[in-house]
């Protein structure tokens, strides 16, 4: 079968993205007037999207299923943004941004893309501050930057704790701005539910209005999916309650391919599961990897003893905990990427040694206390204290981590109870974000002309593992510098198409379609809620589609996805009516979807032969137990088309070229 | 824990609510708040019964979905934060708990504890932004030096995450400290002060058009804040708007 | 420019001001009534004066009216609009939780006073307008510190002046930095405020409660 086509540009790679915009075809600002968008999801793709289409005159429609759209899962995101500035001076470049990028998704993503991603990172850079994003600064006045995971310059941005927040706030606003101006037509409460295509092309969607259950028919000459990533097919994860992928599911359903779904990322520092009736799970920033230190008990019997509760993991002595992470890699110590961090822990509690006492004891200490020492000292040499007392030093140093990770440490103390200054953090990886997802080519298109997806929604440009603070970036790159652009090139051929109607065959099949399912879930009756399902769902992917994989497991994940699935359909309840507000119908459609996806998911994960980034197969590893990757057949994005049942899906494949990096075992050592 | 749930149950925004009473059972204490209505909806579902509405995304405090009034306070006895992060650590074995929907005008319910915050968004739409267009070639981050005290003022005021506790929490319902938040944030900051006479009395205006009460400066809304946002803002935003008004 | 009178900091900042302007007479009505402790001649001599003086007379007098008058009406006019932003009440608020008692009780405080200040007017600017200017009768410079402690013989009256007072503290409690905050003082002197306010909102009505009491012990 012939790869599939990334309409990649030709030239040098550091050449292509400025030649590409030279050569694409523009629309004139009155003819941009006569053209609709509609973006679903506004998060920093979203958003950002939006607003940018906006300002170039073109009407936008946008879809949340949030009540604002600054409620999106992107003002989660603690730790900070990447970008290539160099502000500190150590080396840092465009080049090495795209070749840190590269290898830390594990070569498996697109060269051209990755590039134009650092390319533009520093625009967003510029282009927050303009809009009044509050980056935090040094006394000189100038932006701070901060390092993170599997890099070793300092290139990453940050407002405190809450830099996903700020970002998408700068976002809003500058979506604030055009809806004062009624270029953008805000639909709050919506749920977009399937893509309309008419001669092939994306030319609408059905949604549901969340407030009155009704059912709506949008139209636009092209659609962007800026809807976020996959990770709550997992159930327990870091995304928000609401995160789903159905309008990504609806539209790979209508012909969009779906790439690389086994690529999905565990965060190495989140807070343990405490129990049954845990509804999500927290993330602690990477951030806190810069001053912390991970380790469990060097010996089983303490390990058990700190399980039990009977000895306190600051009475064990230093020689006593195995700080694995800097006893295995020592170059990178406890910065190394995520992948490798969620790994090393889960082989520690593989192997007895985690610290949390509830049903698999999955859990190890991310602890502060050299941090604190060590800063304390710095604070009490600055401030002249001769001889400090050890309570004045650790007073001293507590003060500077409470002024880097205050409200981080906050938060971990309501939901824990614990006192993080005092006693070390409990944590554990959990599903977090998601690399593969659409597929697009170098113009973000999906397989379906005209339409779009950005941001998380898409596969593009983290290969199979993403490095911390690239999120943020590539979000806003898709939606602020890079959308913007390529959207116009195949807009340009709808100057004369006029509106698009919405009392067509195709529009009337689509909502049909959407209404349908619906009585069918509010008709069931069946005997268990949705959660019930996604739940059980959730259970067979962290067990057998989880952290650690291999060819049997995902065998029987398959087919008891779809045994559950087949349930789902026969014994799901969804009570009340589907025209009013019902959120057990929102989440029973959701689930739905996800019952689908999670079985594309495990049949891309047996199909990929490897250890790639976040997706690690038992079979495949070195003598050391590290990932072993296998180039000479696996170079490629594993693209899906849906042919009615998620197993059977057809697999194309876009063979990746390097063109500008050597592939390499990565390495952390 | 075993806990007598009174909850607020209202079909839709036209019907008329009342509470209800309700019991849960063998809630564990490190549960949170959230996760505790979820039980008790699960429950209402296997009774073949309407589960309660209730607005959450995140769970972790910073989205600013969840709302709430428990036991008379916006965001439950907790301080600076949203429910979502409430744990059940907080109650006692036996307590009768009351959860309410944010009461105010502006904010009309739409179903059970499910209000209507758009509001909010009017506000910023009327000039909660920086007019600054995408274009790739803005100036250099660090051509606009900012004061770092002035910087983190600018942040503080940020955090806001839009939730409504201020509004829910004054005898008024005055969005005051929600609307003076982004006002300060920009007022602070060199890019936001080109449009600051014009953004105050704009954001101003479309406040009190939503039918927010005055601010009487009791200081519920700063301490119910899940952000701890401060009445420093309040005046701020008075400074501006006064020095707006005579401009 | 209508339009920034109808809104609502404009409202909230004509009540600072109204209500500073009040906290200067207050001190200076104190001030007055003070001497009436220390010396009967000077507490004629500056009651004289203020009664007499054509500029206090026919320029602050009506100003200070009209502060008082629009004071109360802009008081009442902001609790029917606050009152109506909320149109459906809590069944639970626990308003104690987050704001003191004077802060949320504003209304109340208020309208005791209003009622004292009838109560003052009867006593003494009724009687004193109708001698100085309806039956237009001759200034005796020394009638005044007569007219003040006769009025403090009756236990009721002084009993309500007293309670009156009180509810000027609880008022003041709040109003006082309140104010300040309202007219857009919020810096680094705003503790101080805080302070000078509990201060004042403290000694000045205990010291009006004091010269009513020291009159009465007197009279006995």
């Amino acid at each position: 079968m012939a790869s599939l086509d990334s309409k990649t540009p030709q030239g040098a790679l550091a050449d292509k993205w400025t030649n590409y915009k030279n050569n694409i075809r523009l629309v004139n600002p009155a003819n941009k007037r006569k053209i609709d968008v509609i973006i679903v999801g506004t998060g920093l793709a979203g958003g950002s999207a939006a607003a940018t289409l906006a300002e170039l005159g073109y009407n936008v429609k946008a879809f949340c299923y949030q009540d604002s759209p600054r409620r999106a899962h992107s003002i989660a995101a603690q730790g900070g943004i990447n970008a290539a500035k160099n502000y500190q001076g150590d080396g840092d470049s465009v080049y090495r941004l795209f070749y840190d990028t590269i290898k830390g998704g594990d070569y498996r993503s697109r060269e051209a893309n990755v590039y134009r991603l650092a390319e533009v990172s520093a625009n967003i850079i510029d282009q927050c501050v303009a809009q009044g994003v509050p980056f935090a600064r040094d006394y000189g006045g100038l932006l701070d930057n901060r390092s993170f995971g599997g890099v070793l310059v300092s290139r990453t941005f940050y407002a405190k704790g809450q830099t996903g927040q700020q970002l998408l706030l700068g976002a809003y606003s500058a979506m604030n701005r055009q809806i004062a101006k009624g270029k953008i037509t805000m639909y709050n409460r919506h749920e977009m539910l399937d893509v309309v295509l008419v001669n092939g092309k994306a030319r609408g969607i059905i949604a549901r209005n969340l407030i009155t259950g009704e059912i709506e028919r949008h139209s636009a000459h092209a659609v962007v999916i800026a809807s976020g990533g996959y990770g709550n097919v997992f159930f327990l994860s870091t995304n928000a309650m609401g995160s789903n992928a159905t309008a990504a599911w609806k539209i790979h359903k209508r012909g969009a391919y779906f790439a690389n779904p086994c690529y999905t990322q565990i965060h190495p520092t989140c807070i343990p599961v405490h129990g049954d009736q845990q509804s999500k799970l927290t993330l602690m920033s990477e951030s806190l990897r810069n001053d912390g230190r991970i380790w469990v008990p060097k010996k089983l019997e303490d390990a058990k003893a700190v399980r039990e509760g009977k000895l306190k993991p600051t009475d064990i002595a230093e020689e006593d905990r195995d700080y694995y992470l800097e006893r295995r890699y020592p170059s990178f110590g406890n910065l190394v990427p995520r992948d490798v961090a969620s790994r090393a822990a889960k082989e520690r509690c593989d192997a007895g040694f985690g610290i949390i006492n509830n049903s698999t004891n999955e859990g190890v200490f991310l602890d502060f206390s050299s941090a604190i020492e060590r800063y304390g000292k710095e604070q009490a040499h600055i401030q002249g204290v001769h001889n400090p007392s050890r309570e004045k030093i650790l007073q001293l140093g507590e003060e500077v981590v409470a002024s880097k990770y205050g409200n981080l440490f906050d938060m971990y103390q309501q939901i824990t109870d614990d006192n993080p200054y005092k006693t070390p953090m409990k944590i554990y990886p959990a599903v977090h974000y998601t690399m593969g997802g659409i597929w697009v080519d170098y113009n973000l298109m999906t397989t379906v002309p005209g339409l779009y997806a950005i941001g998380e929604a898409n596969f593009s440009d983290h290969g199979a593992n993403r490095l911390g603070a690239s999120a943020l970036m590539q979000g806003l790159a898709d939606g602020y510098f890079v959308l913007p652009y390529t959207i116009g090139d195949y807009l340009a051929d709808d100057i004369r198409t006029g509106p698009i109607p919405t009392n067509t065959p195709e529009f009337d099949a689509a909502e049909k379609h959407v209404t349908d399912r619906i009585s069918q879930l509010i008709n069931n009756n069946g005997k268990h809620s949705v959660d019930y399902f996604h739940k059980k769902l959730g259970h067979i992917m962290w067990n057998k589609v989880g952290m650690a994989r291999n060819a049997q497991g995902l065998s029987e994940a398959i087919h008891e996805i779809a045994e559950l699935r087949e349930q789902f359909w026969k014994e799901v309840r969804v009570p009340g009516v589907p025209n009013e507000f019902n959120q057990e119908l929102e989440k029973a459609g959701r689930v739905a979807d996800f019952l689908e996806l999670g079985e594309l998911f495990a049949r891309d994960a047996l199909e990929r032969n490897e250890s790639c980034g976040g997706h690690f197969r038992e079979e495949y590893r070195t003598e050391e137990g590290e990932a072993r990757r296998d180039d000479e057949h696996f170079t490629y994005v594993a693209a899906w088309e849906y042919t009615g049942k998620p197993s059977e899906a057809i697999l194309h494949k876009e063979d990746l070229k390097f063109d500008n990096v050597e592939l390499k075992t990565r390495s952390y050592k | 824990m075993n806990l007598t749930l009174q909850i607020w149950r209202q079909k839709n925004a036209d019907a008329k609510g009342a509470m209800e009473t309700y019991k849960v059972e063998n809630i564990s204490p490190d549960s949170s708040f959230l996760e505790m209505l979820d039980i008790l909806n699960d429950q209402l579902i296997n009774e073949g019964k309407e589960p309660v509405a209730f607005d959450h995304d995140c769970r972790e405090g910073i989205c600013g979905m969840c709302s709430l009034q428990i036991n008379g306070e916006p965001h439950g006895p907790g301080r600076a934060i949203t429910t979502c992060q409430l744990h059940m650590r907080k109650f006692k074995d036996g307590d009768t708990i009351y959860i309410e929907p944010f009461r105010a005008k502006a904010f009309p319910v739409i179903k059970d504890l499910v209000v209507d915050r758009s509001a909010f968004d009017r506000i910023q739409h009327a000039g909660g932004y920086i007019s600054v267009n995408t274009s790739g070639n803005t100036q250099d981050a660090n051509a606009i030096p900012v004061e770092k005290e002035k910087a983190d003022k600018a942040f503080d005021a940020a955090t806001c995450i839009g939730c409504g506790a201020c509004v829910a929490a004054c005898k008024n319902a005055s969005a005051m400290l929600f609307t003076s938040a982004k006002v300060s944030q920009f007022a602070l900051l060199p890019q936001g002060r080109i449009e600051a006479t014009e953004r105050v009395l704009n954001m101003v205006k479309q406040m009190d058009l939503e039918g927010f009460g005055n601010c009487t400066n009791t200081g519920a809304c700063e301490i119910e804040c899940p952000k701890g946002i401060s009445l420093e803002n309040i005046a701020r935003m008075n400074r501006e708007y006064l020095k707006a008004s005579v401009k | 420019m209508s339009g920034i009178i109808k809104s609502s900091i404009a409202r909230k900042v004509s009540m600072a001001l109204s209500a500073l302007f009040l906290l200067i007479f207050l001190l200076q009505h104190f001030l007055i009534n003070f001497s009436s402790v220390l010396s009967a001649d000077m507490f004629n001599e500056l009651s004289h004066f203020m009664g007499t003086n054509p500029l206090i007379q026919f320029v602050m007098q009506p100003i200070l009216i009209f502060g008082v008058v629009f004071h109360f009406v802009m008081g009442f006019i902001l609790e029917v609009r606050n009152k109506s932003a909320r149109n459906v009440k809590y069944v639970k608020y626990n308003g104690n939780a987050n704001s003191s008692w004077m802060s949320r009780n504003m209304i109340y405080s208020g309208i005791v006073i209003l009622a004292f200040l009838g109560l003052h007017f009867y006593d003494f600017w009724f009687p004193e307008i109708a001698h100085k200017y309806v039956h237009a009768l001759p200034e005796d410079p020394n009638r005044y510190f007569g007219e003040l402690v006769v009025k403090f013989r009756d236990p009721v009256r002084v009993g309500l002046y007293c309670l009156a007072f009180v509810f000027l503290a609880l008022h003041l409690l709040h109003g006082f930095s309140s104010a300040f905050q309202s007219v857009g003082f919020n810096n680094k002197y705003t503790p101080a405020v805080q302070k000078i306010g509990k201060a004042y909102a403290i000694l000045i009505p205990l010291g009006f409660i004091f010269i009513a009491l020291f009159h009465y012990f007197n009279s006995l």
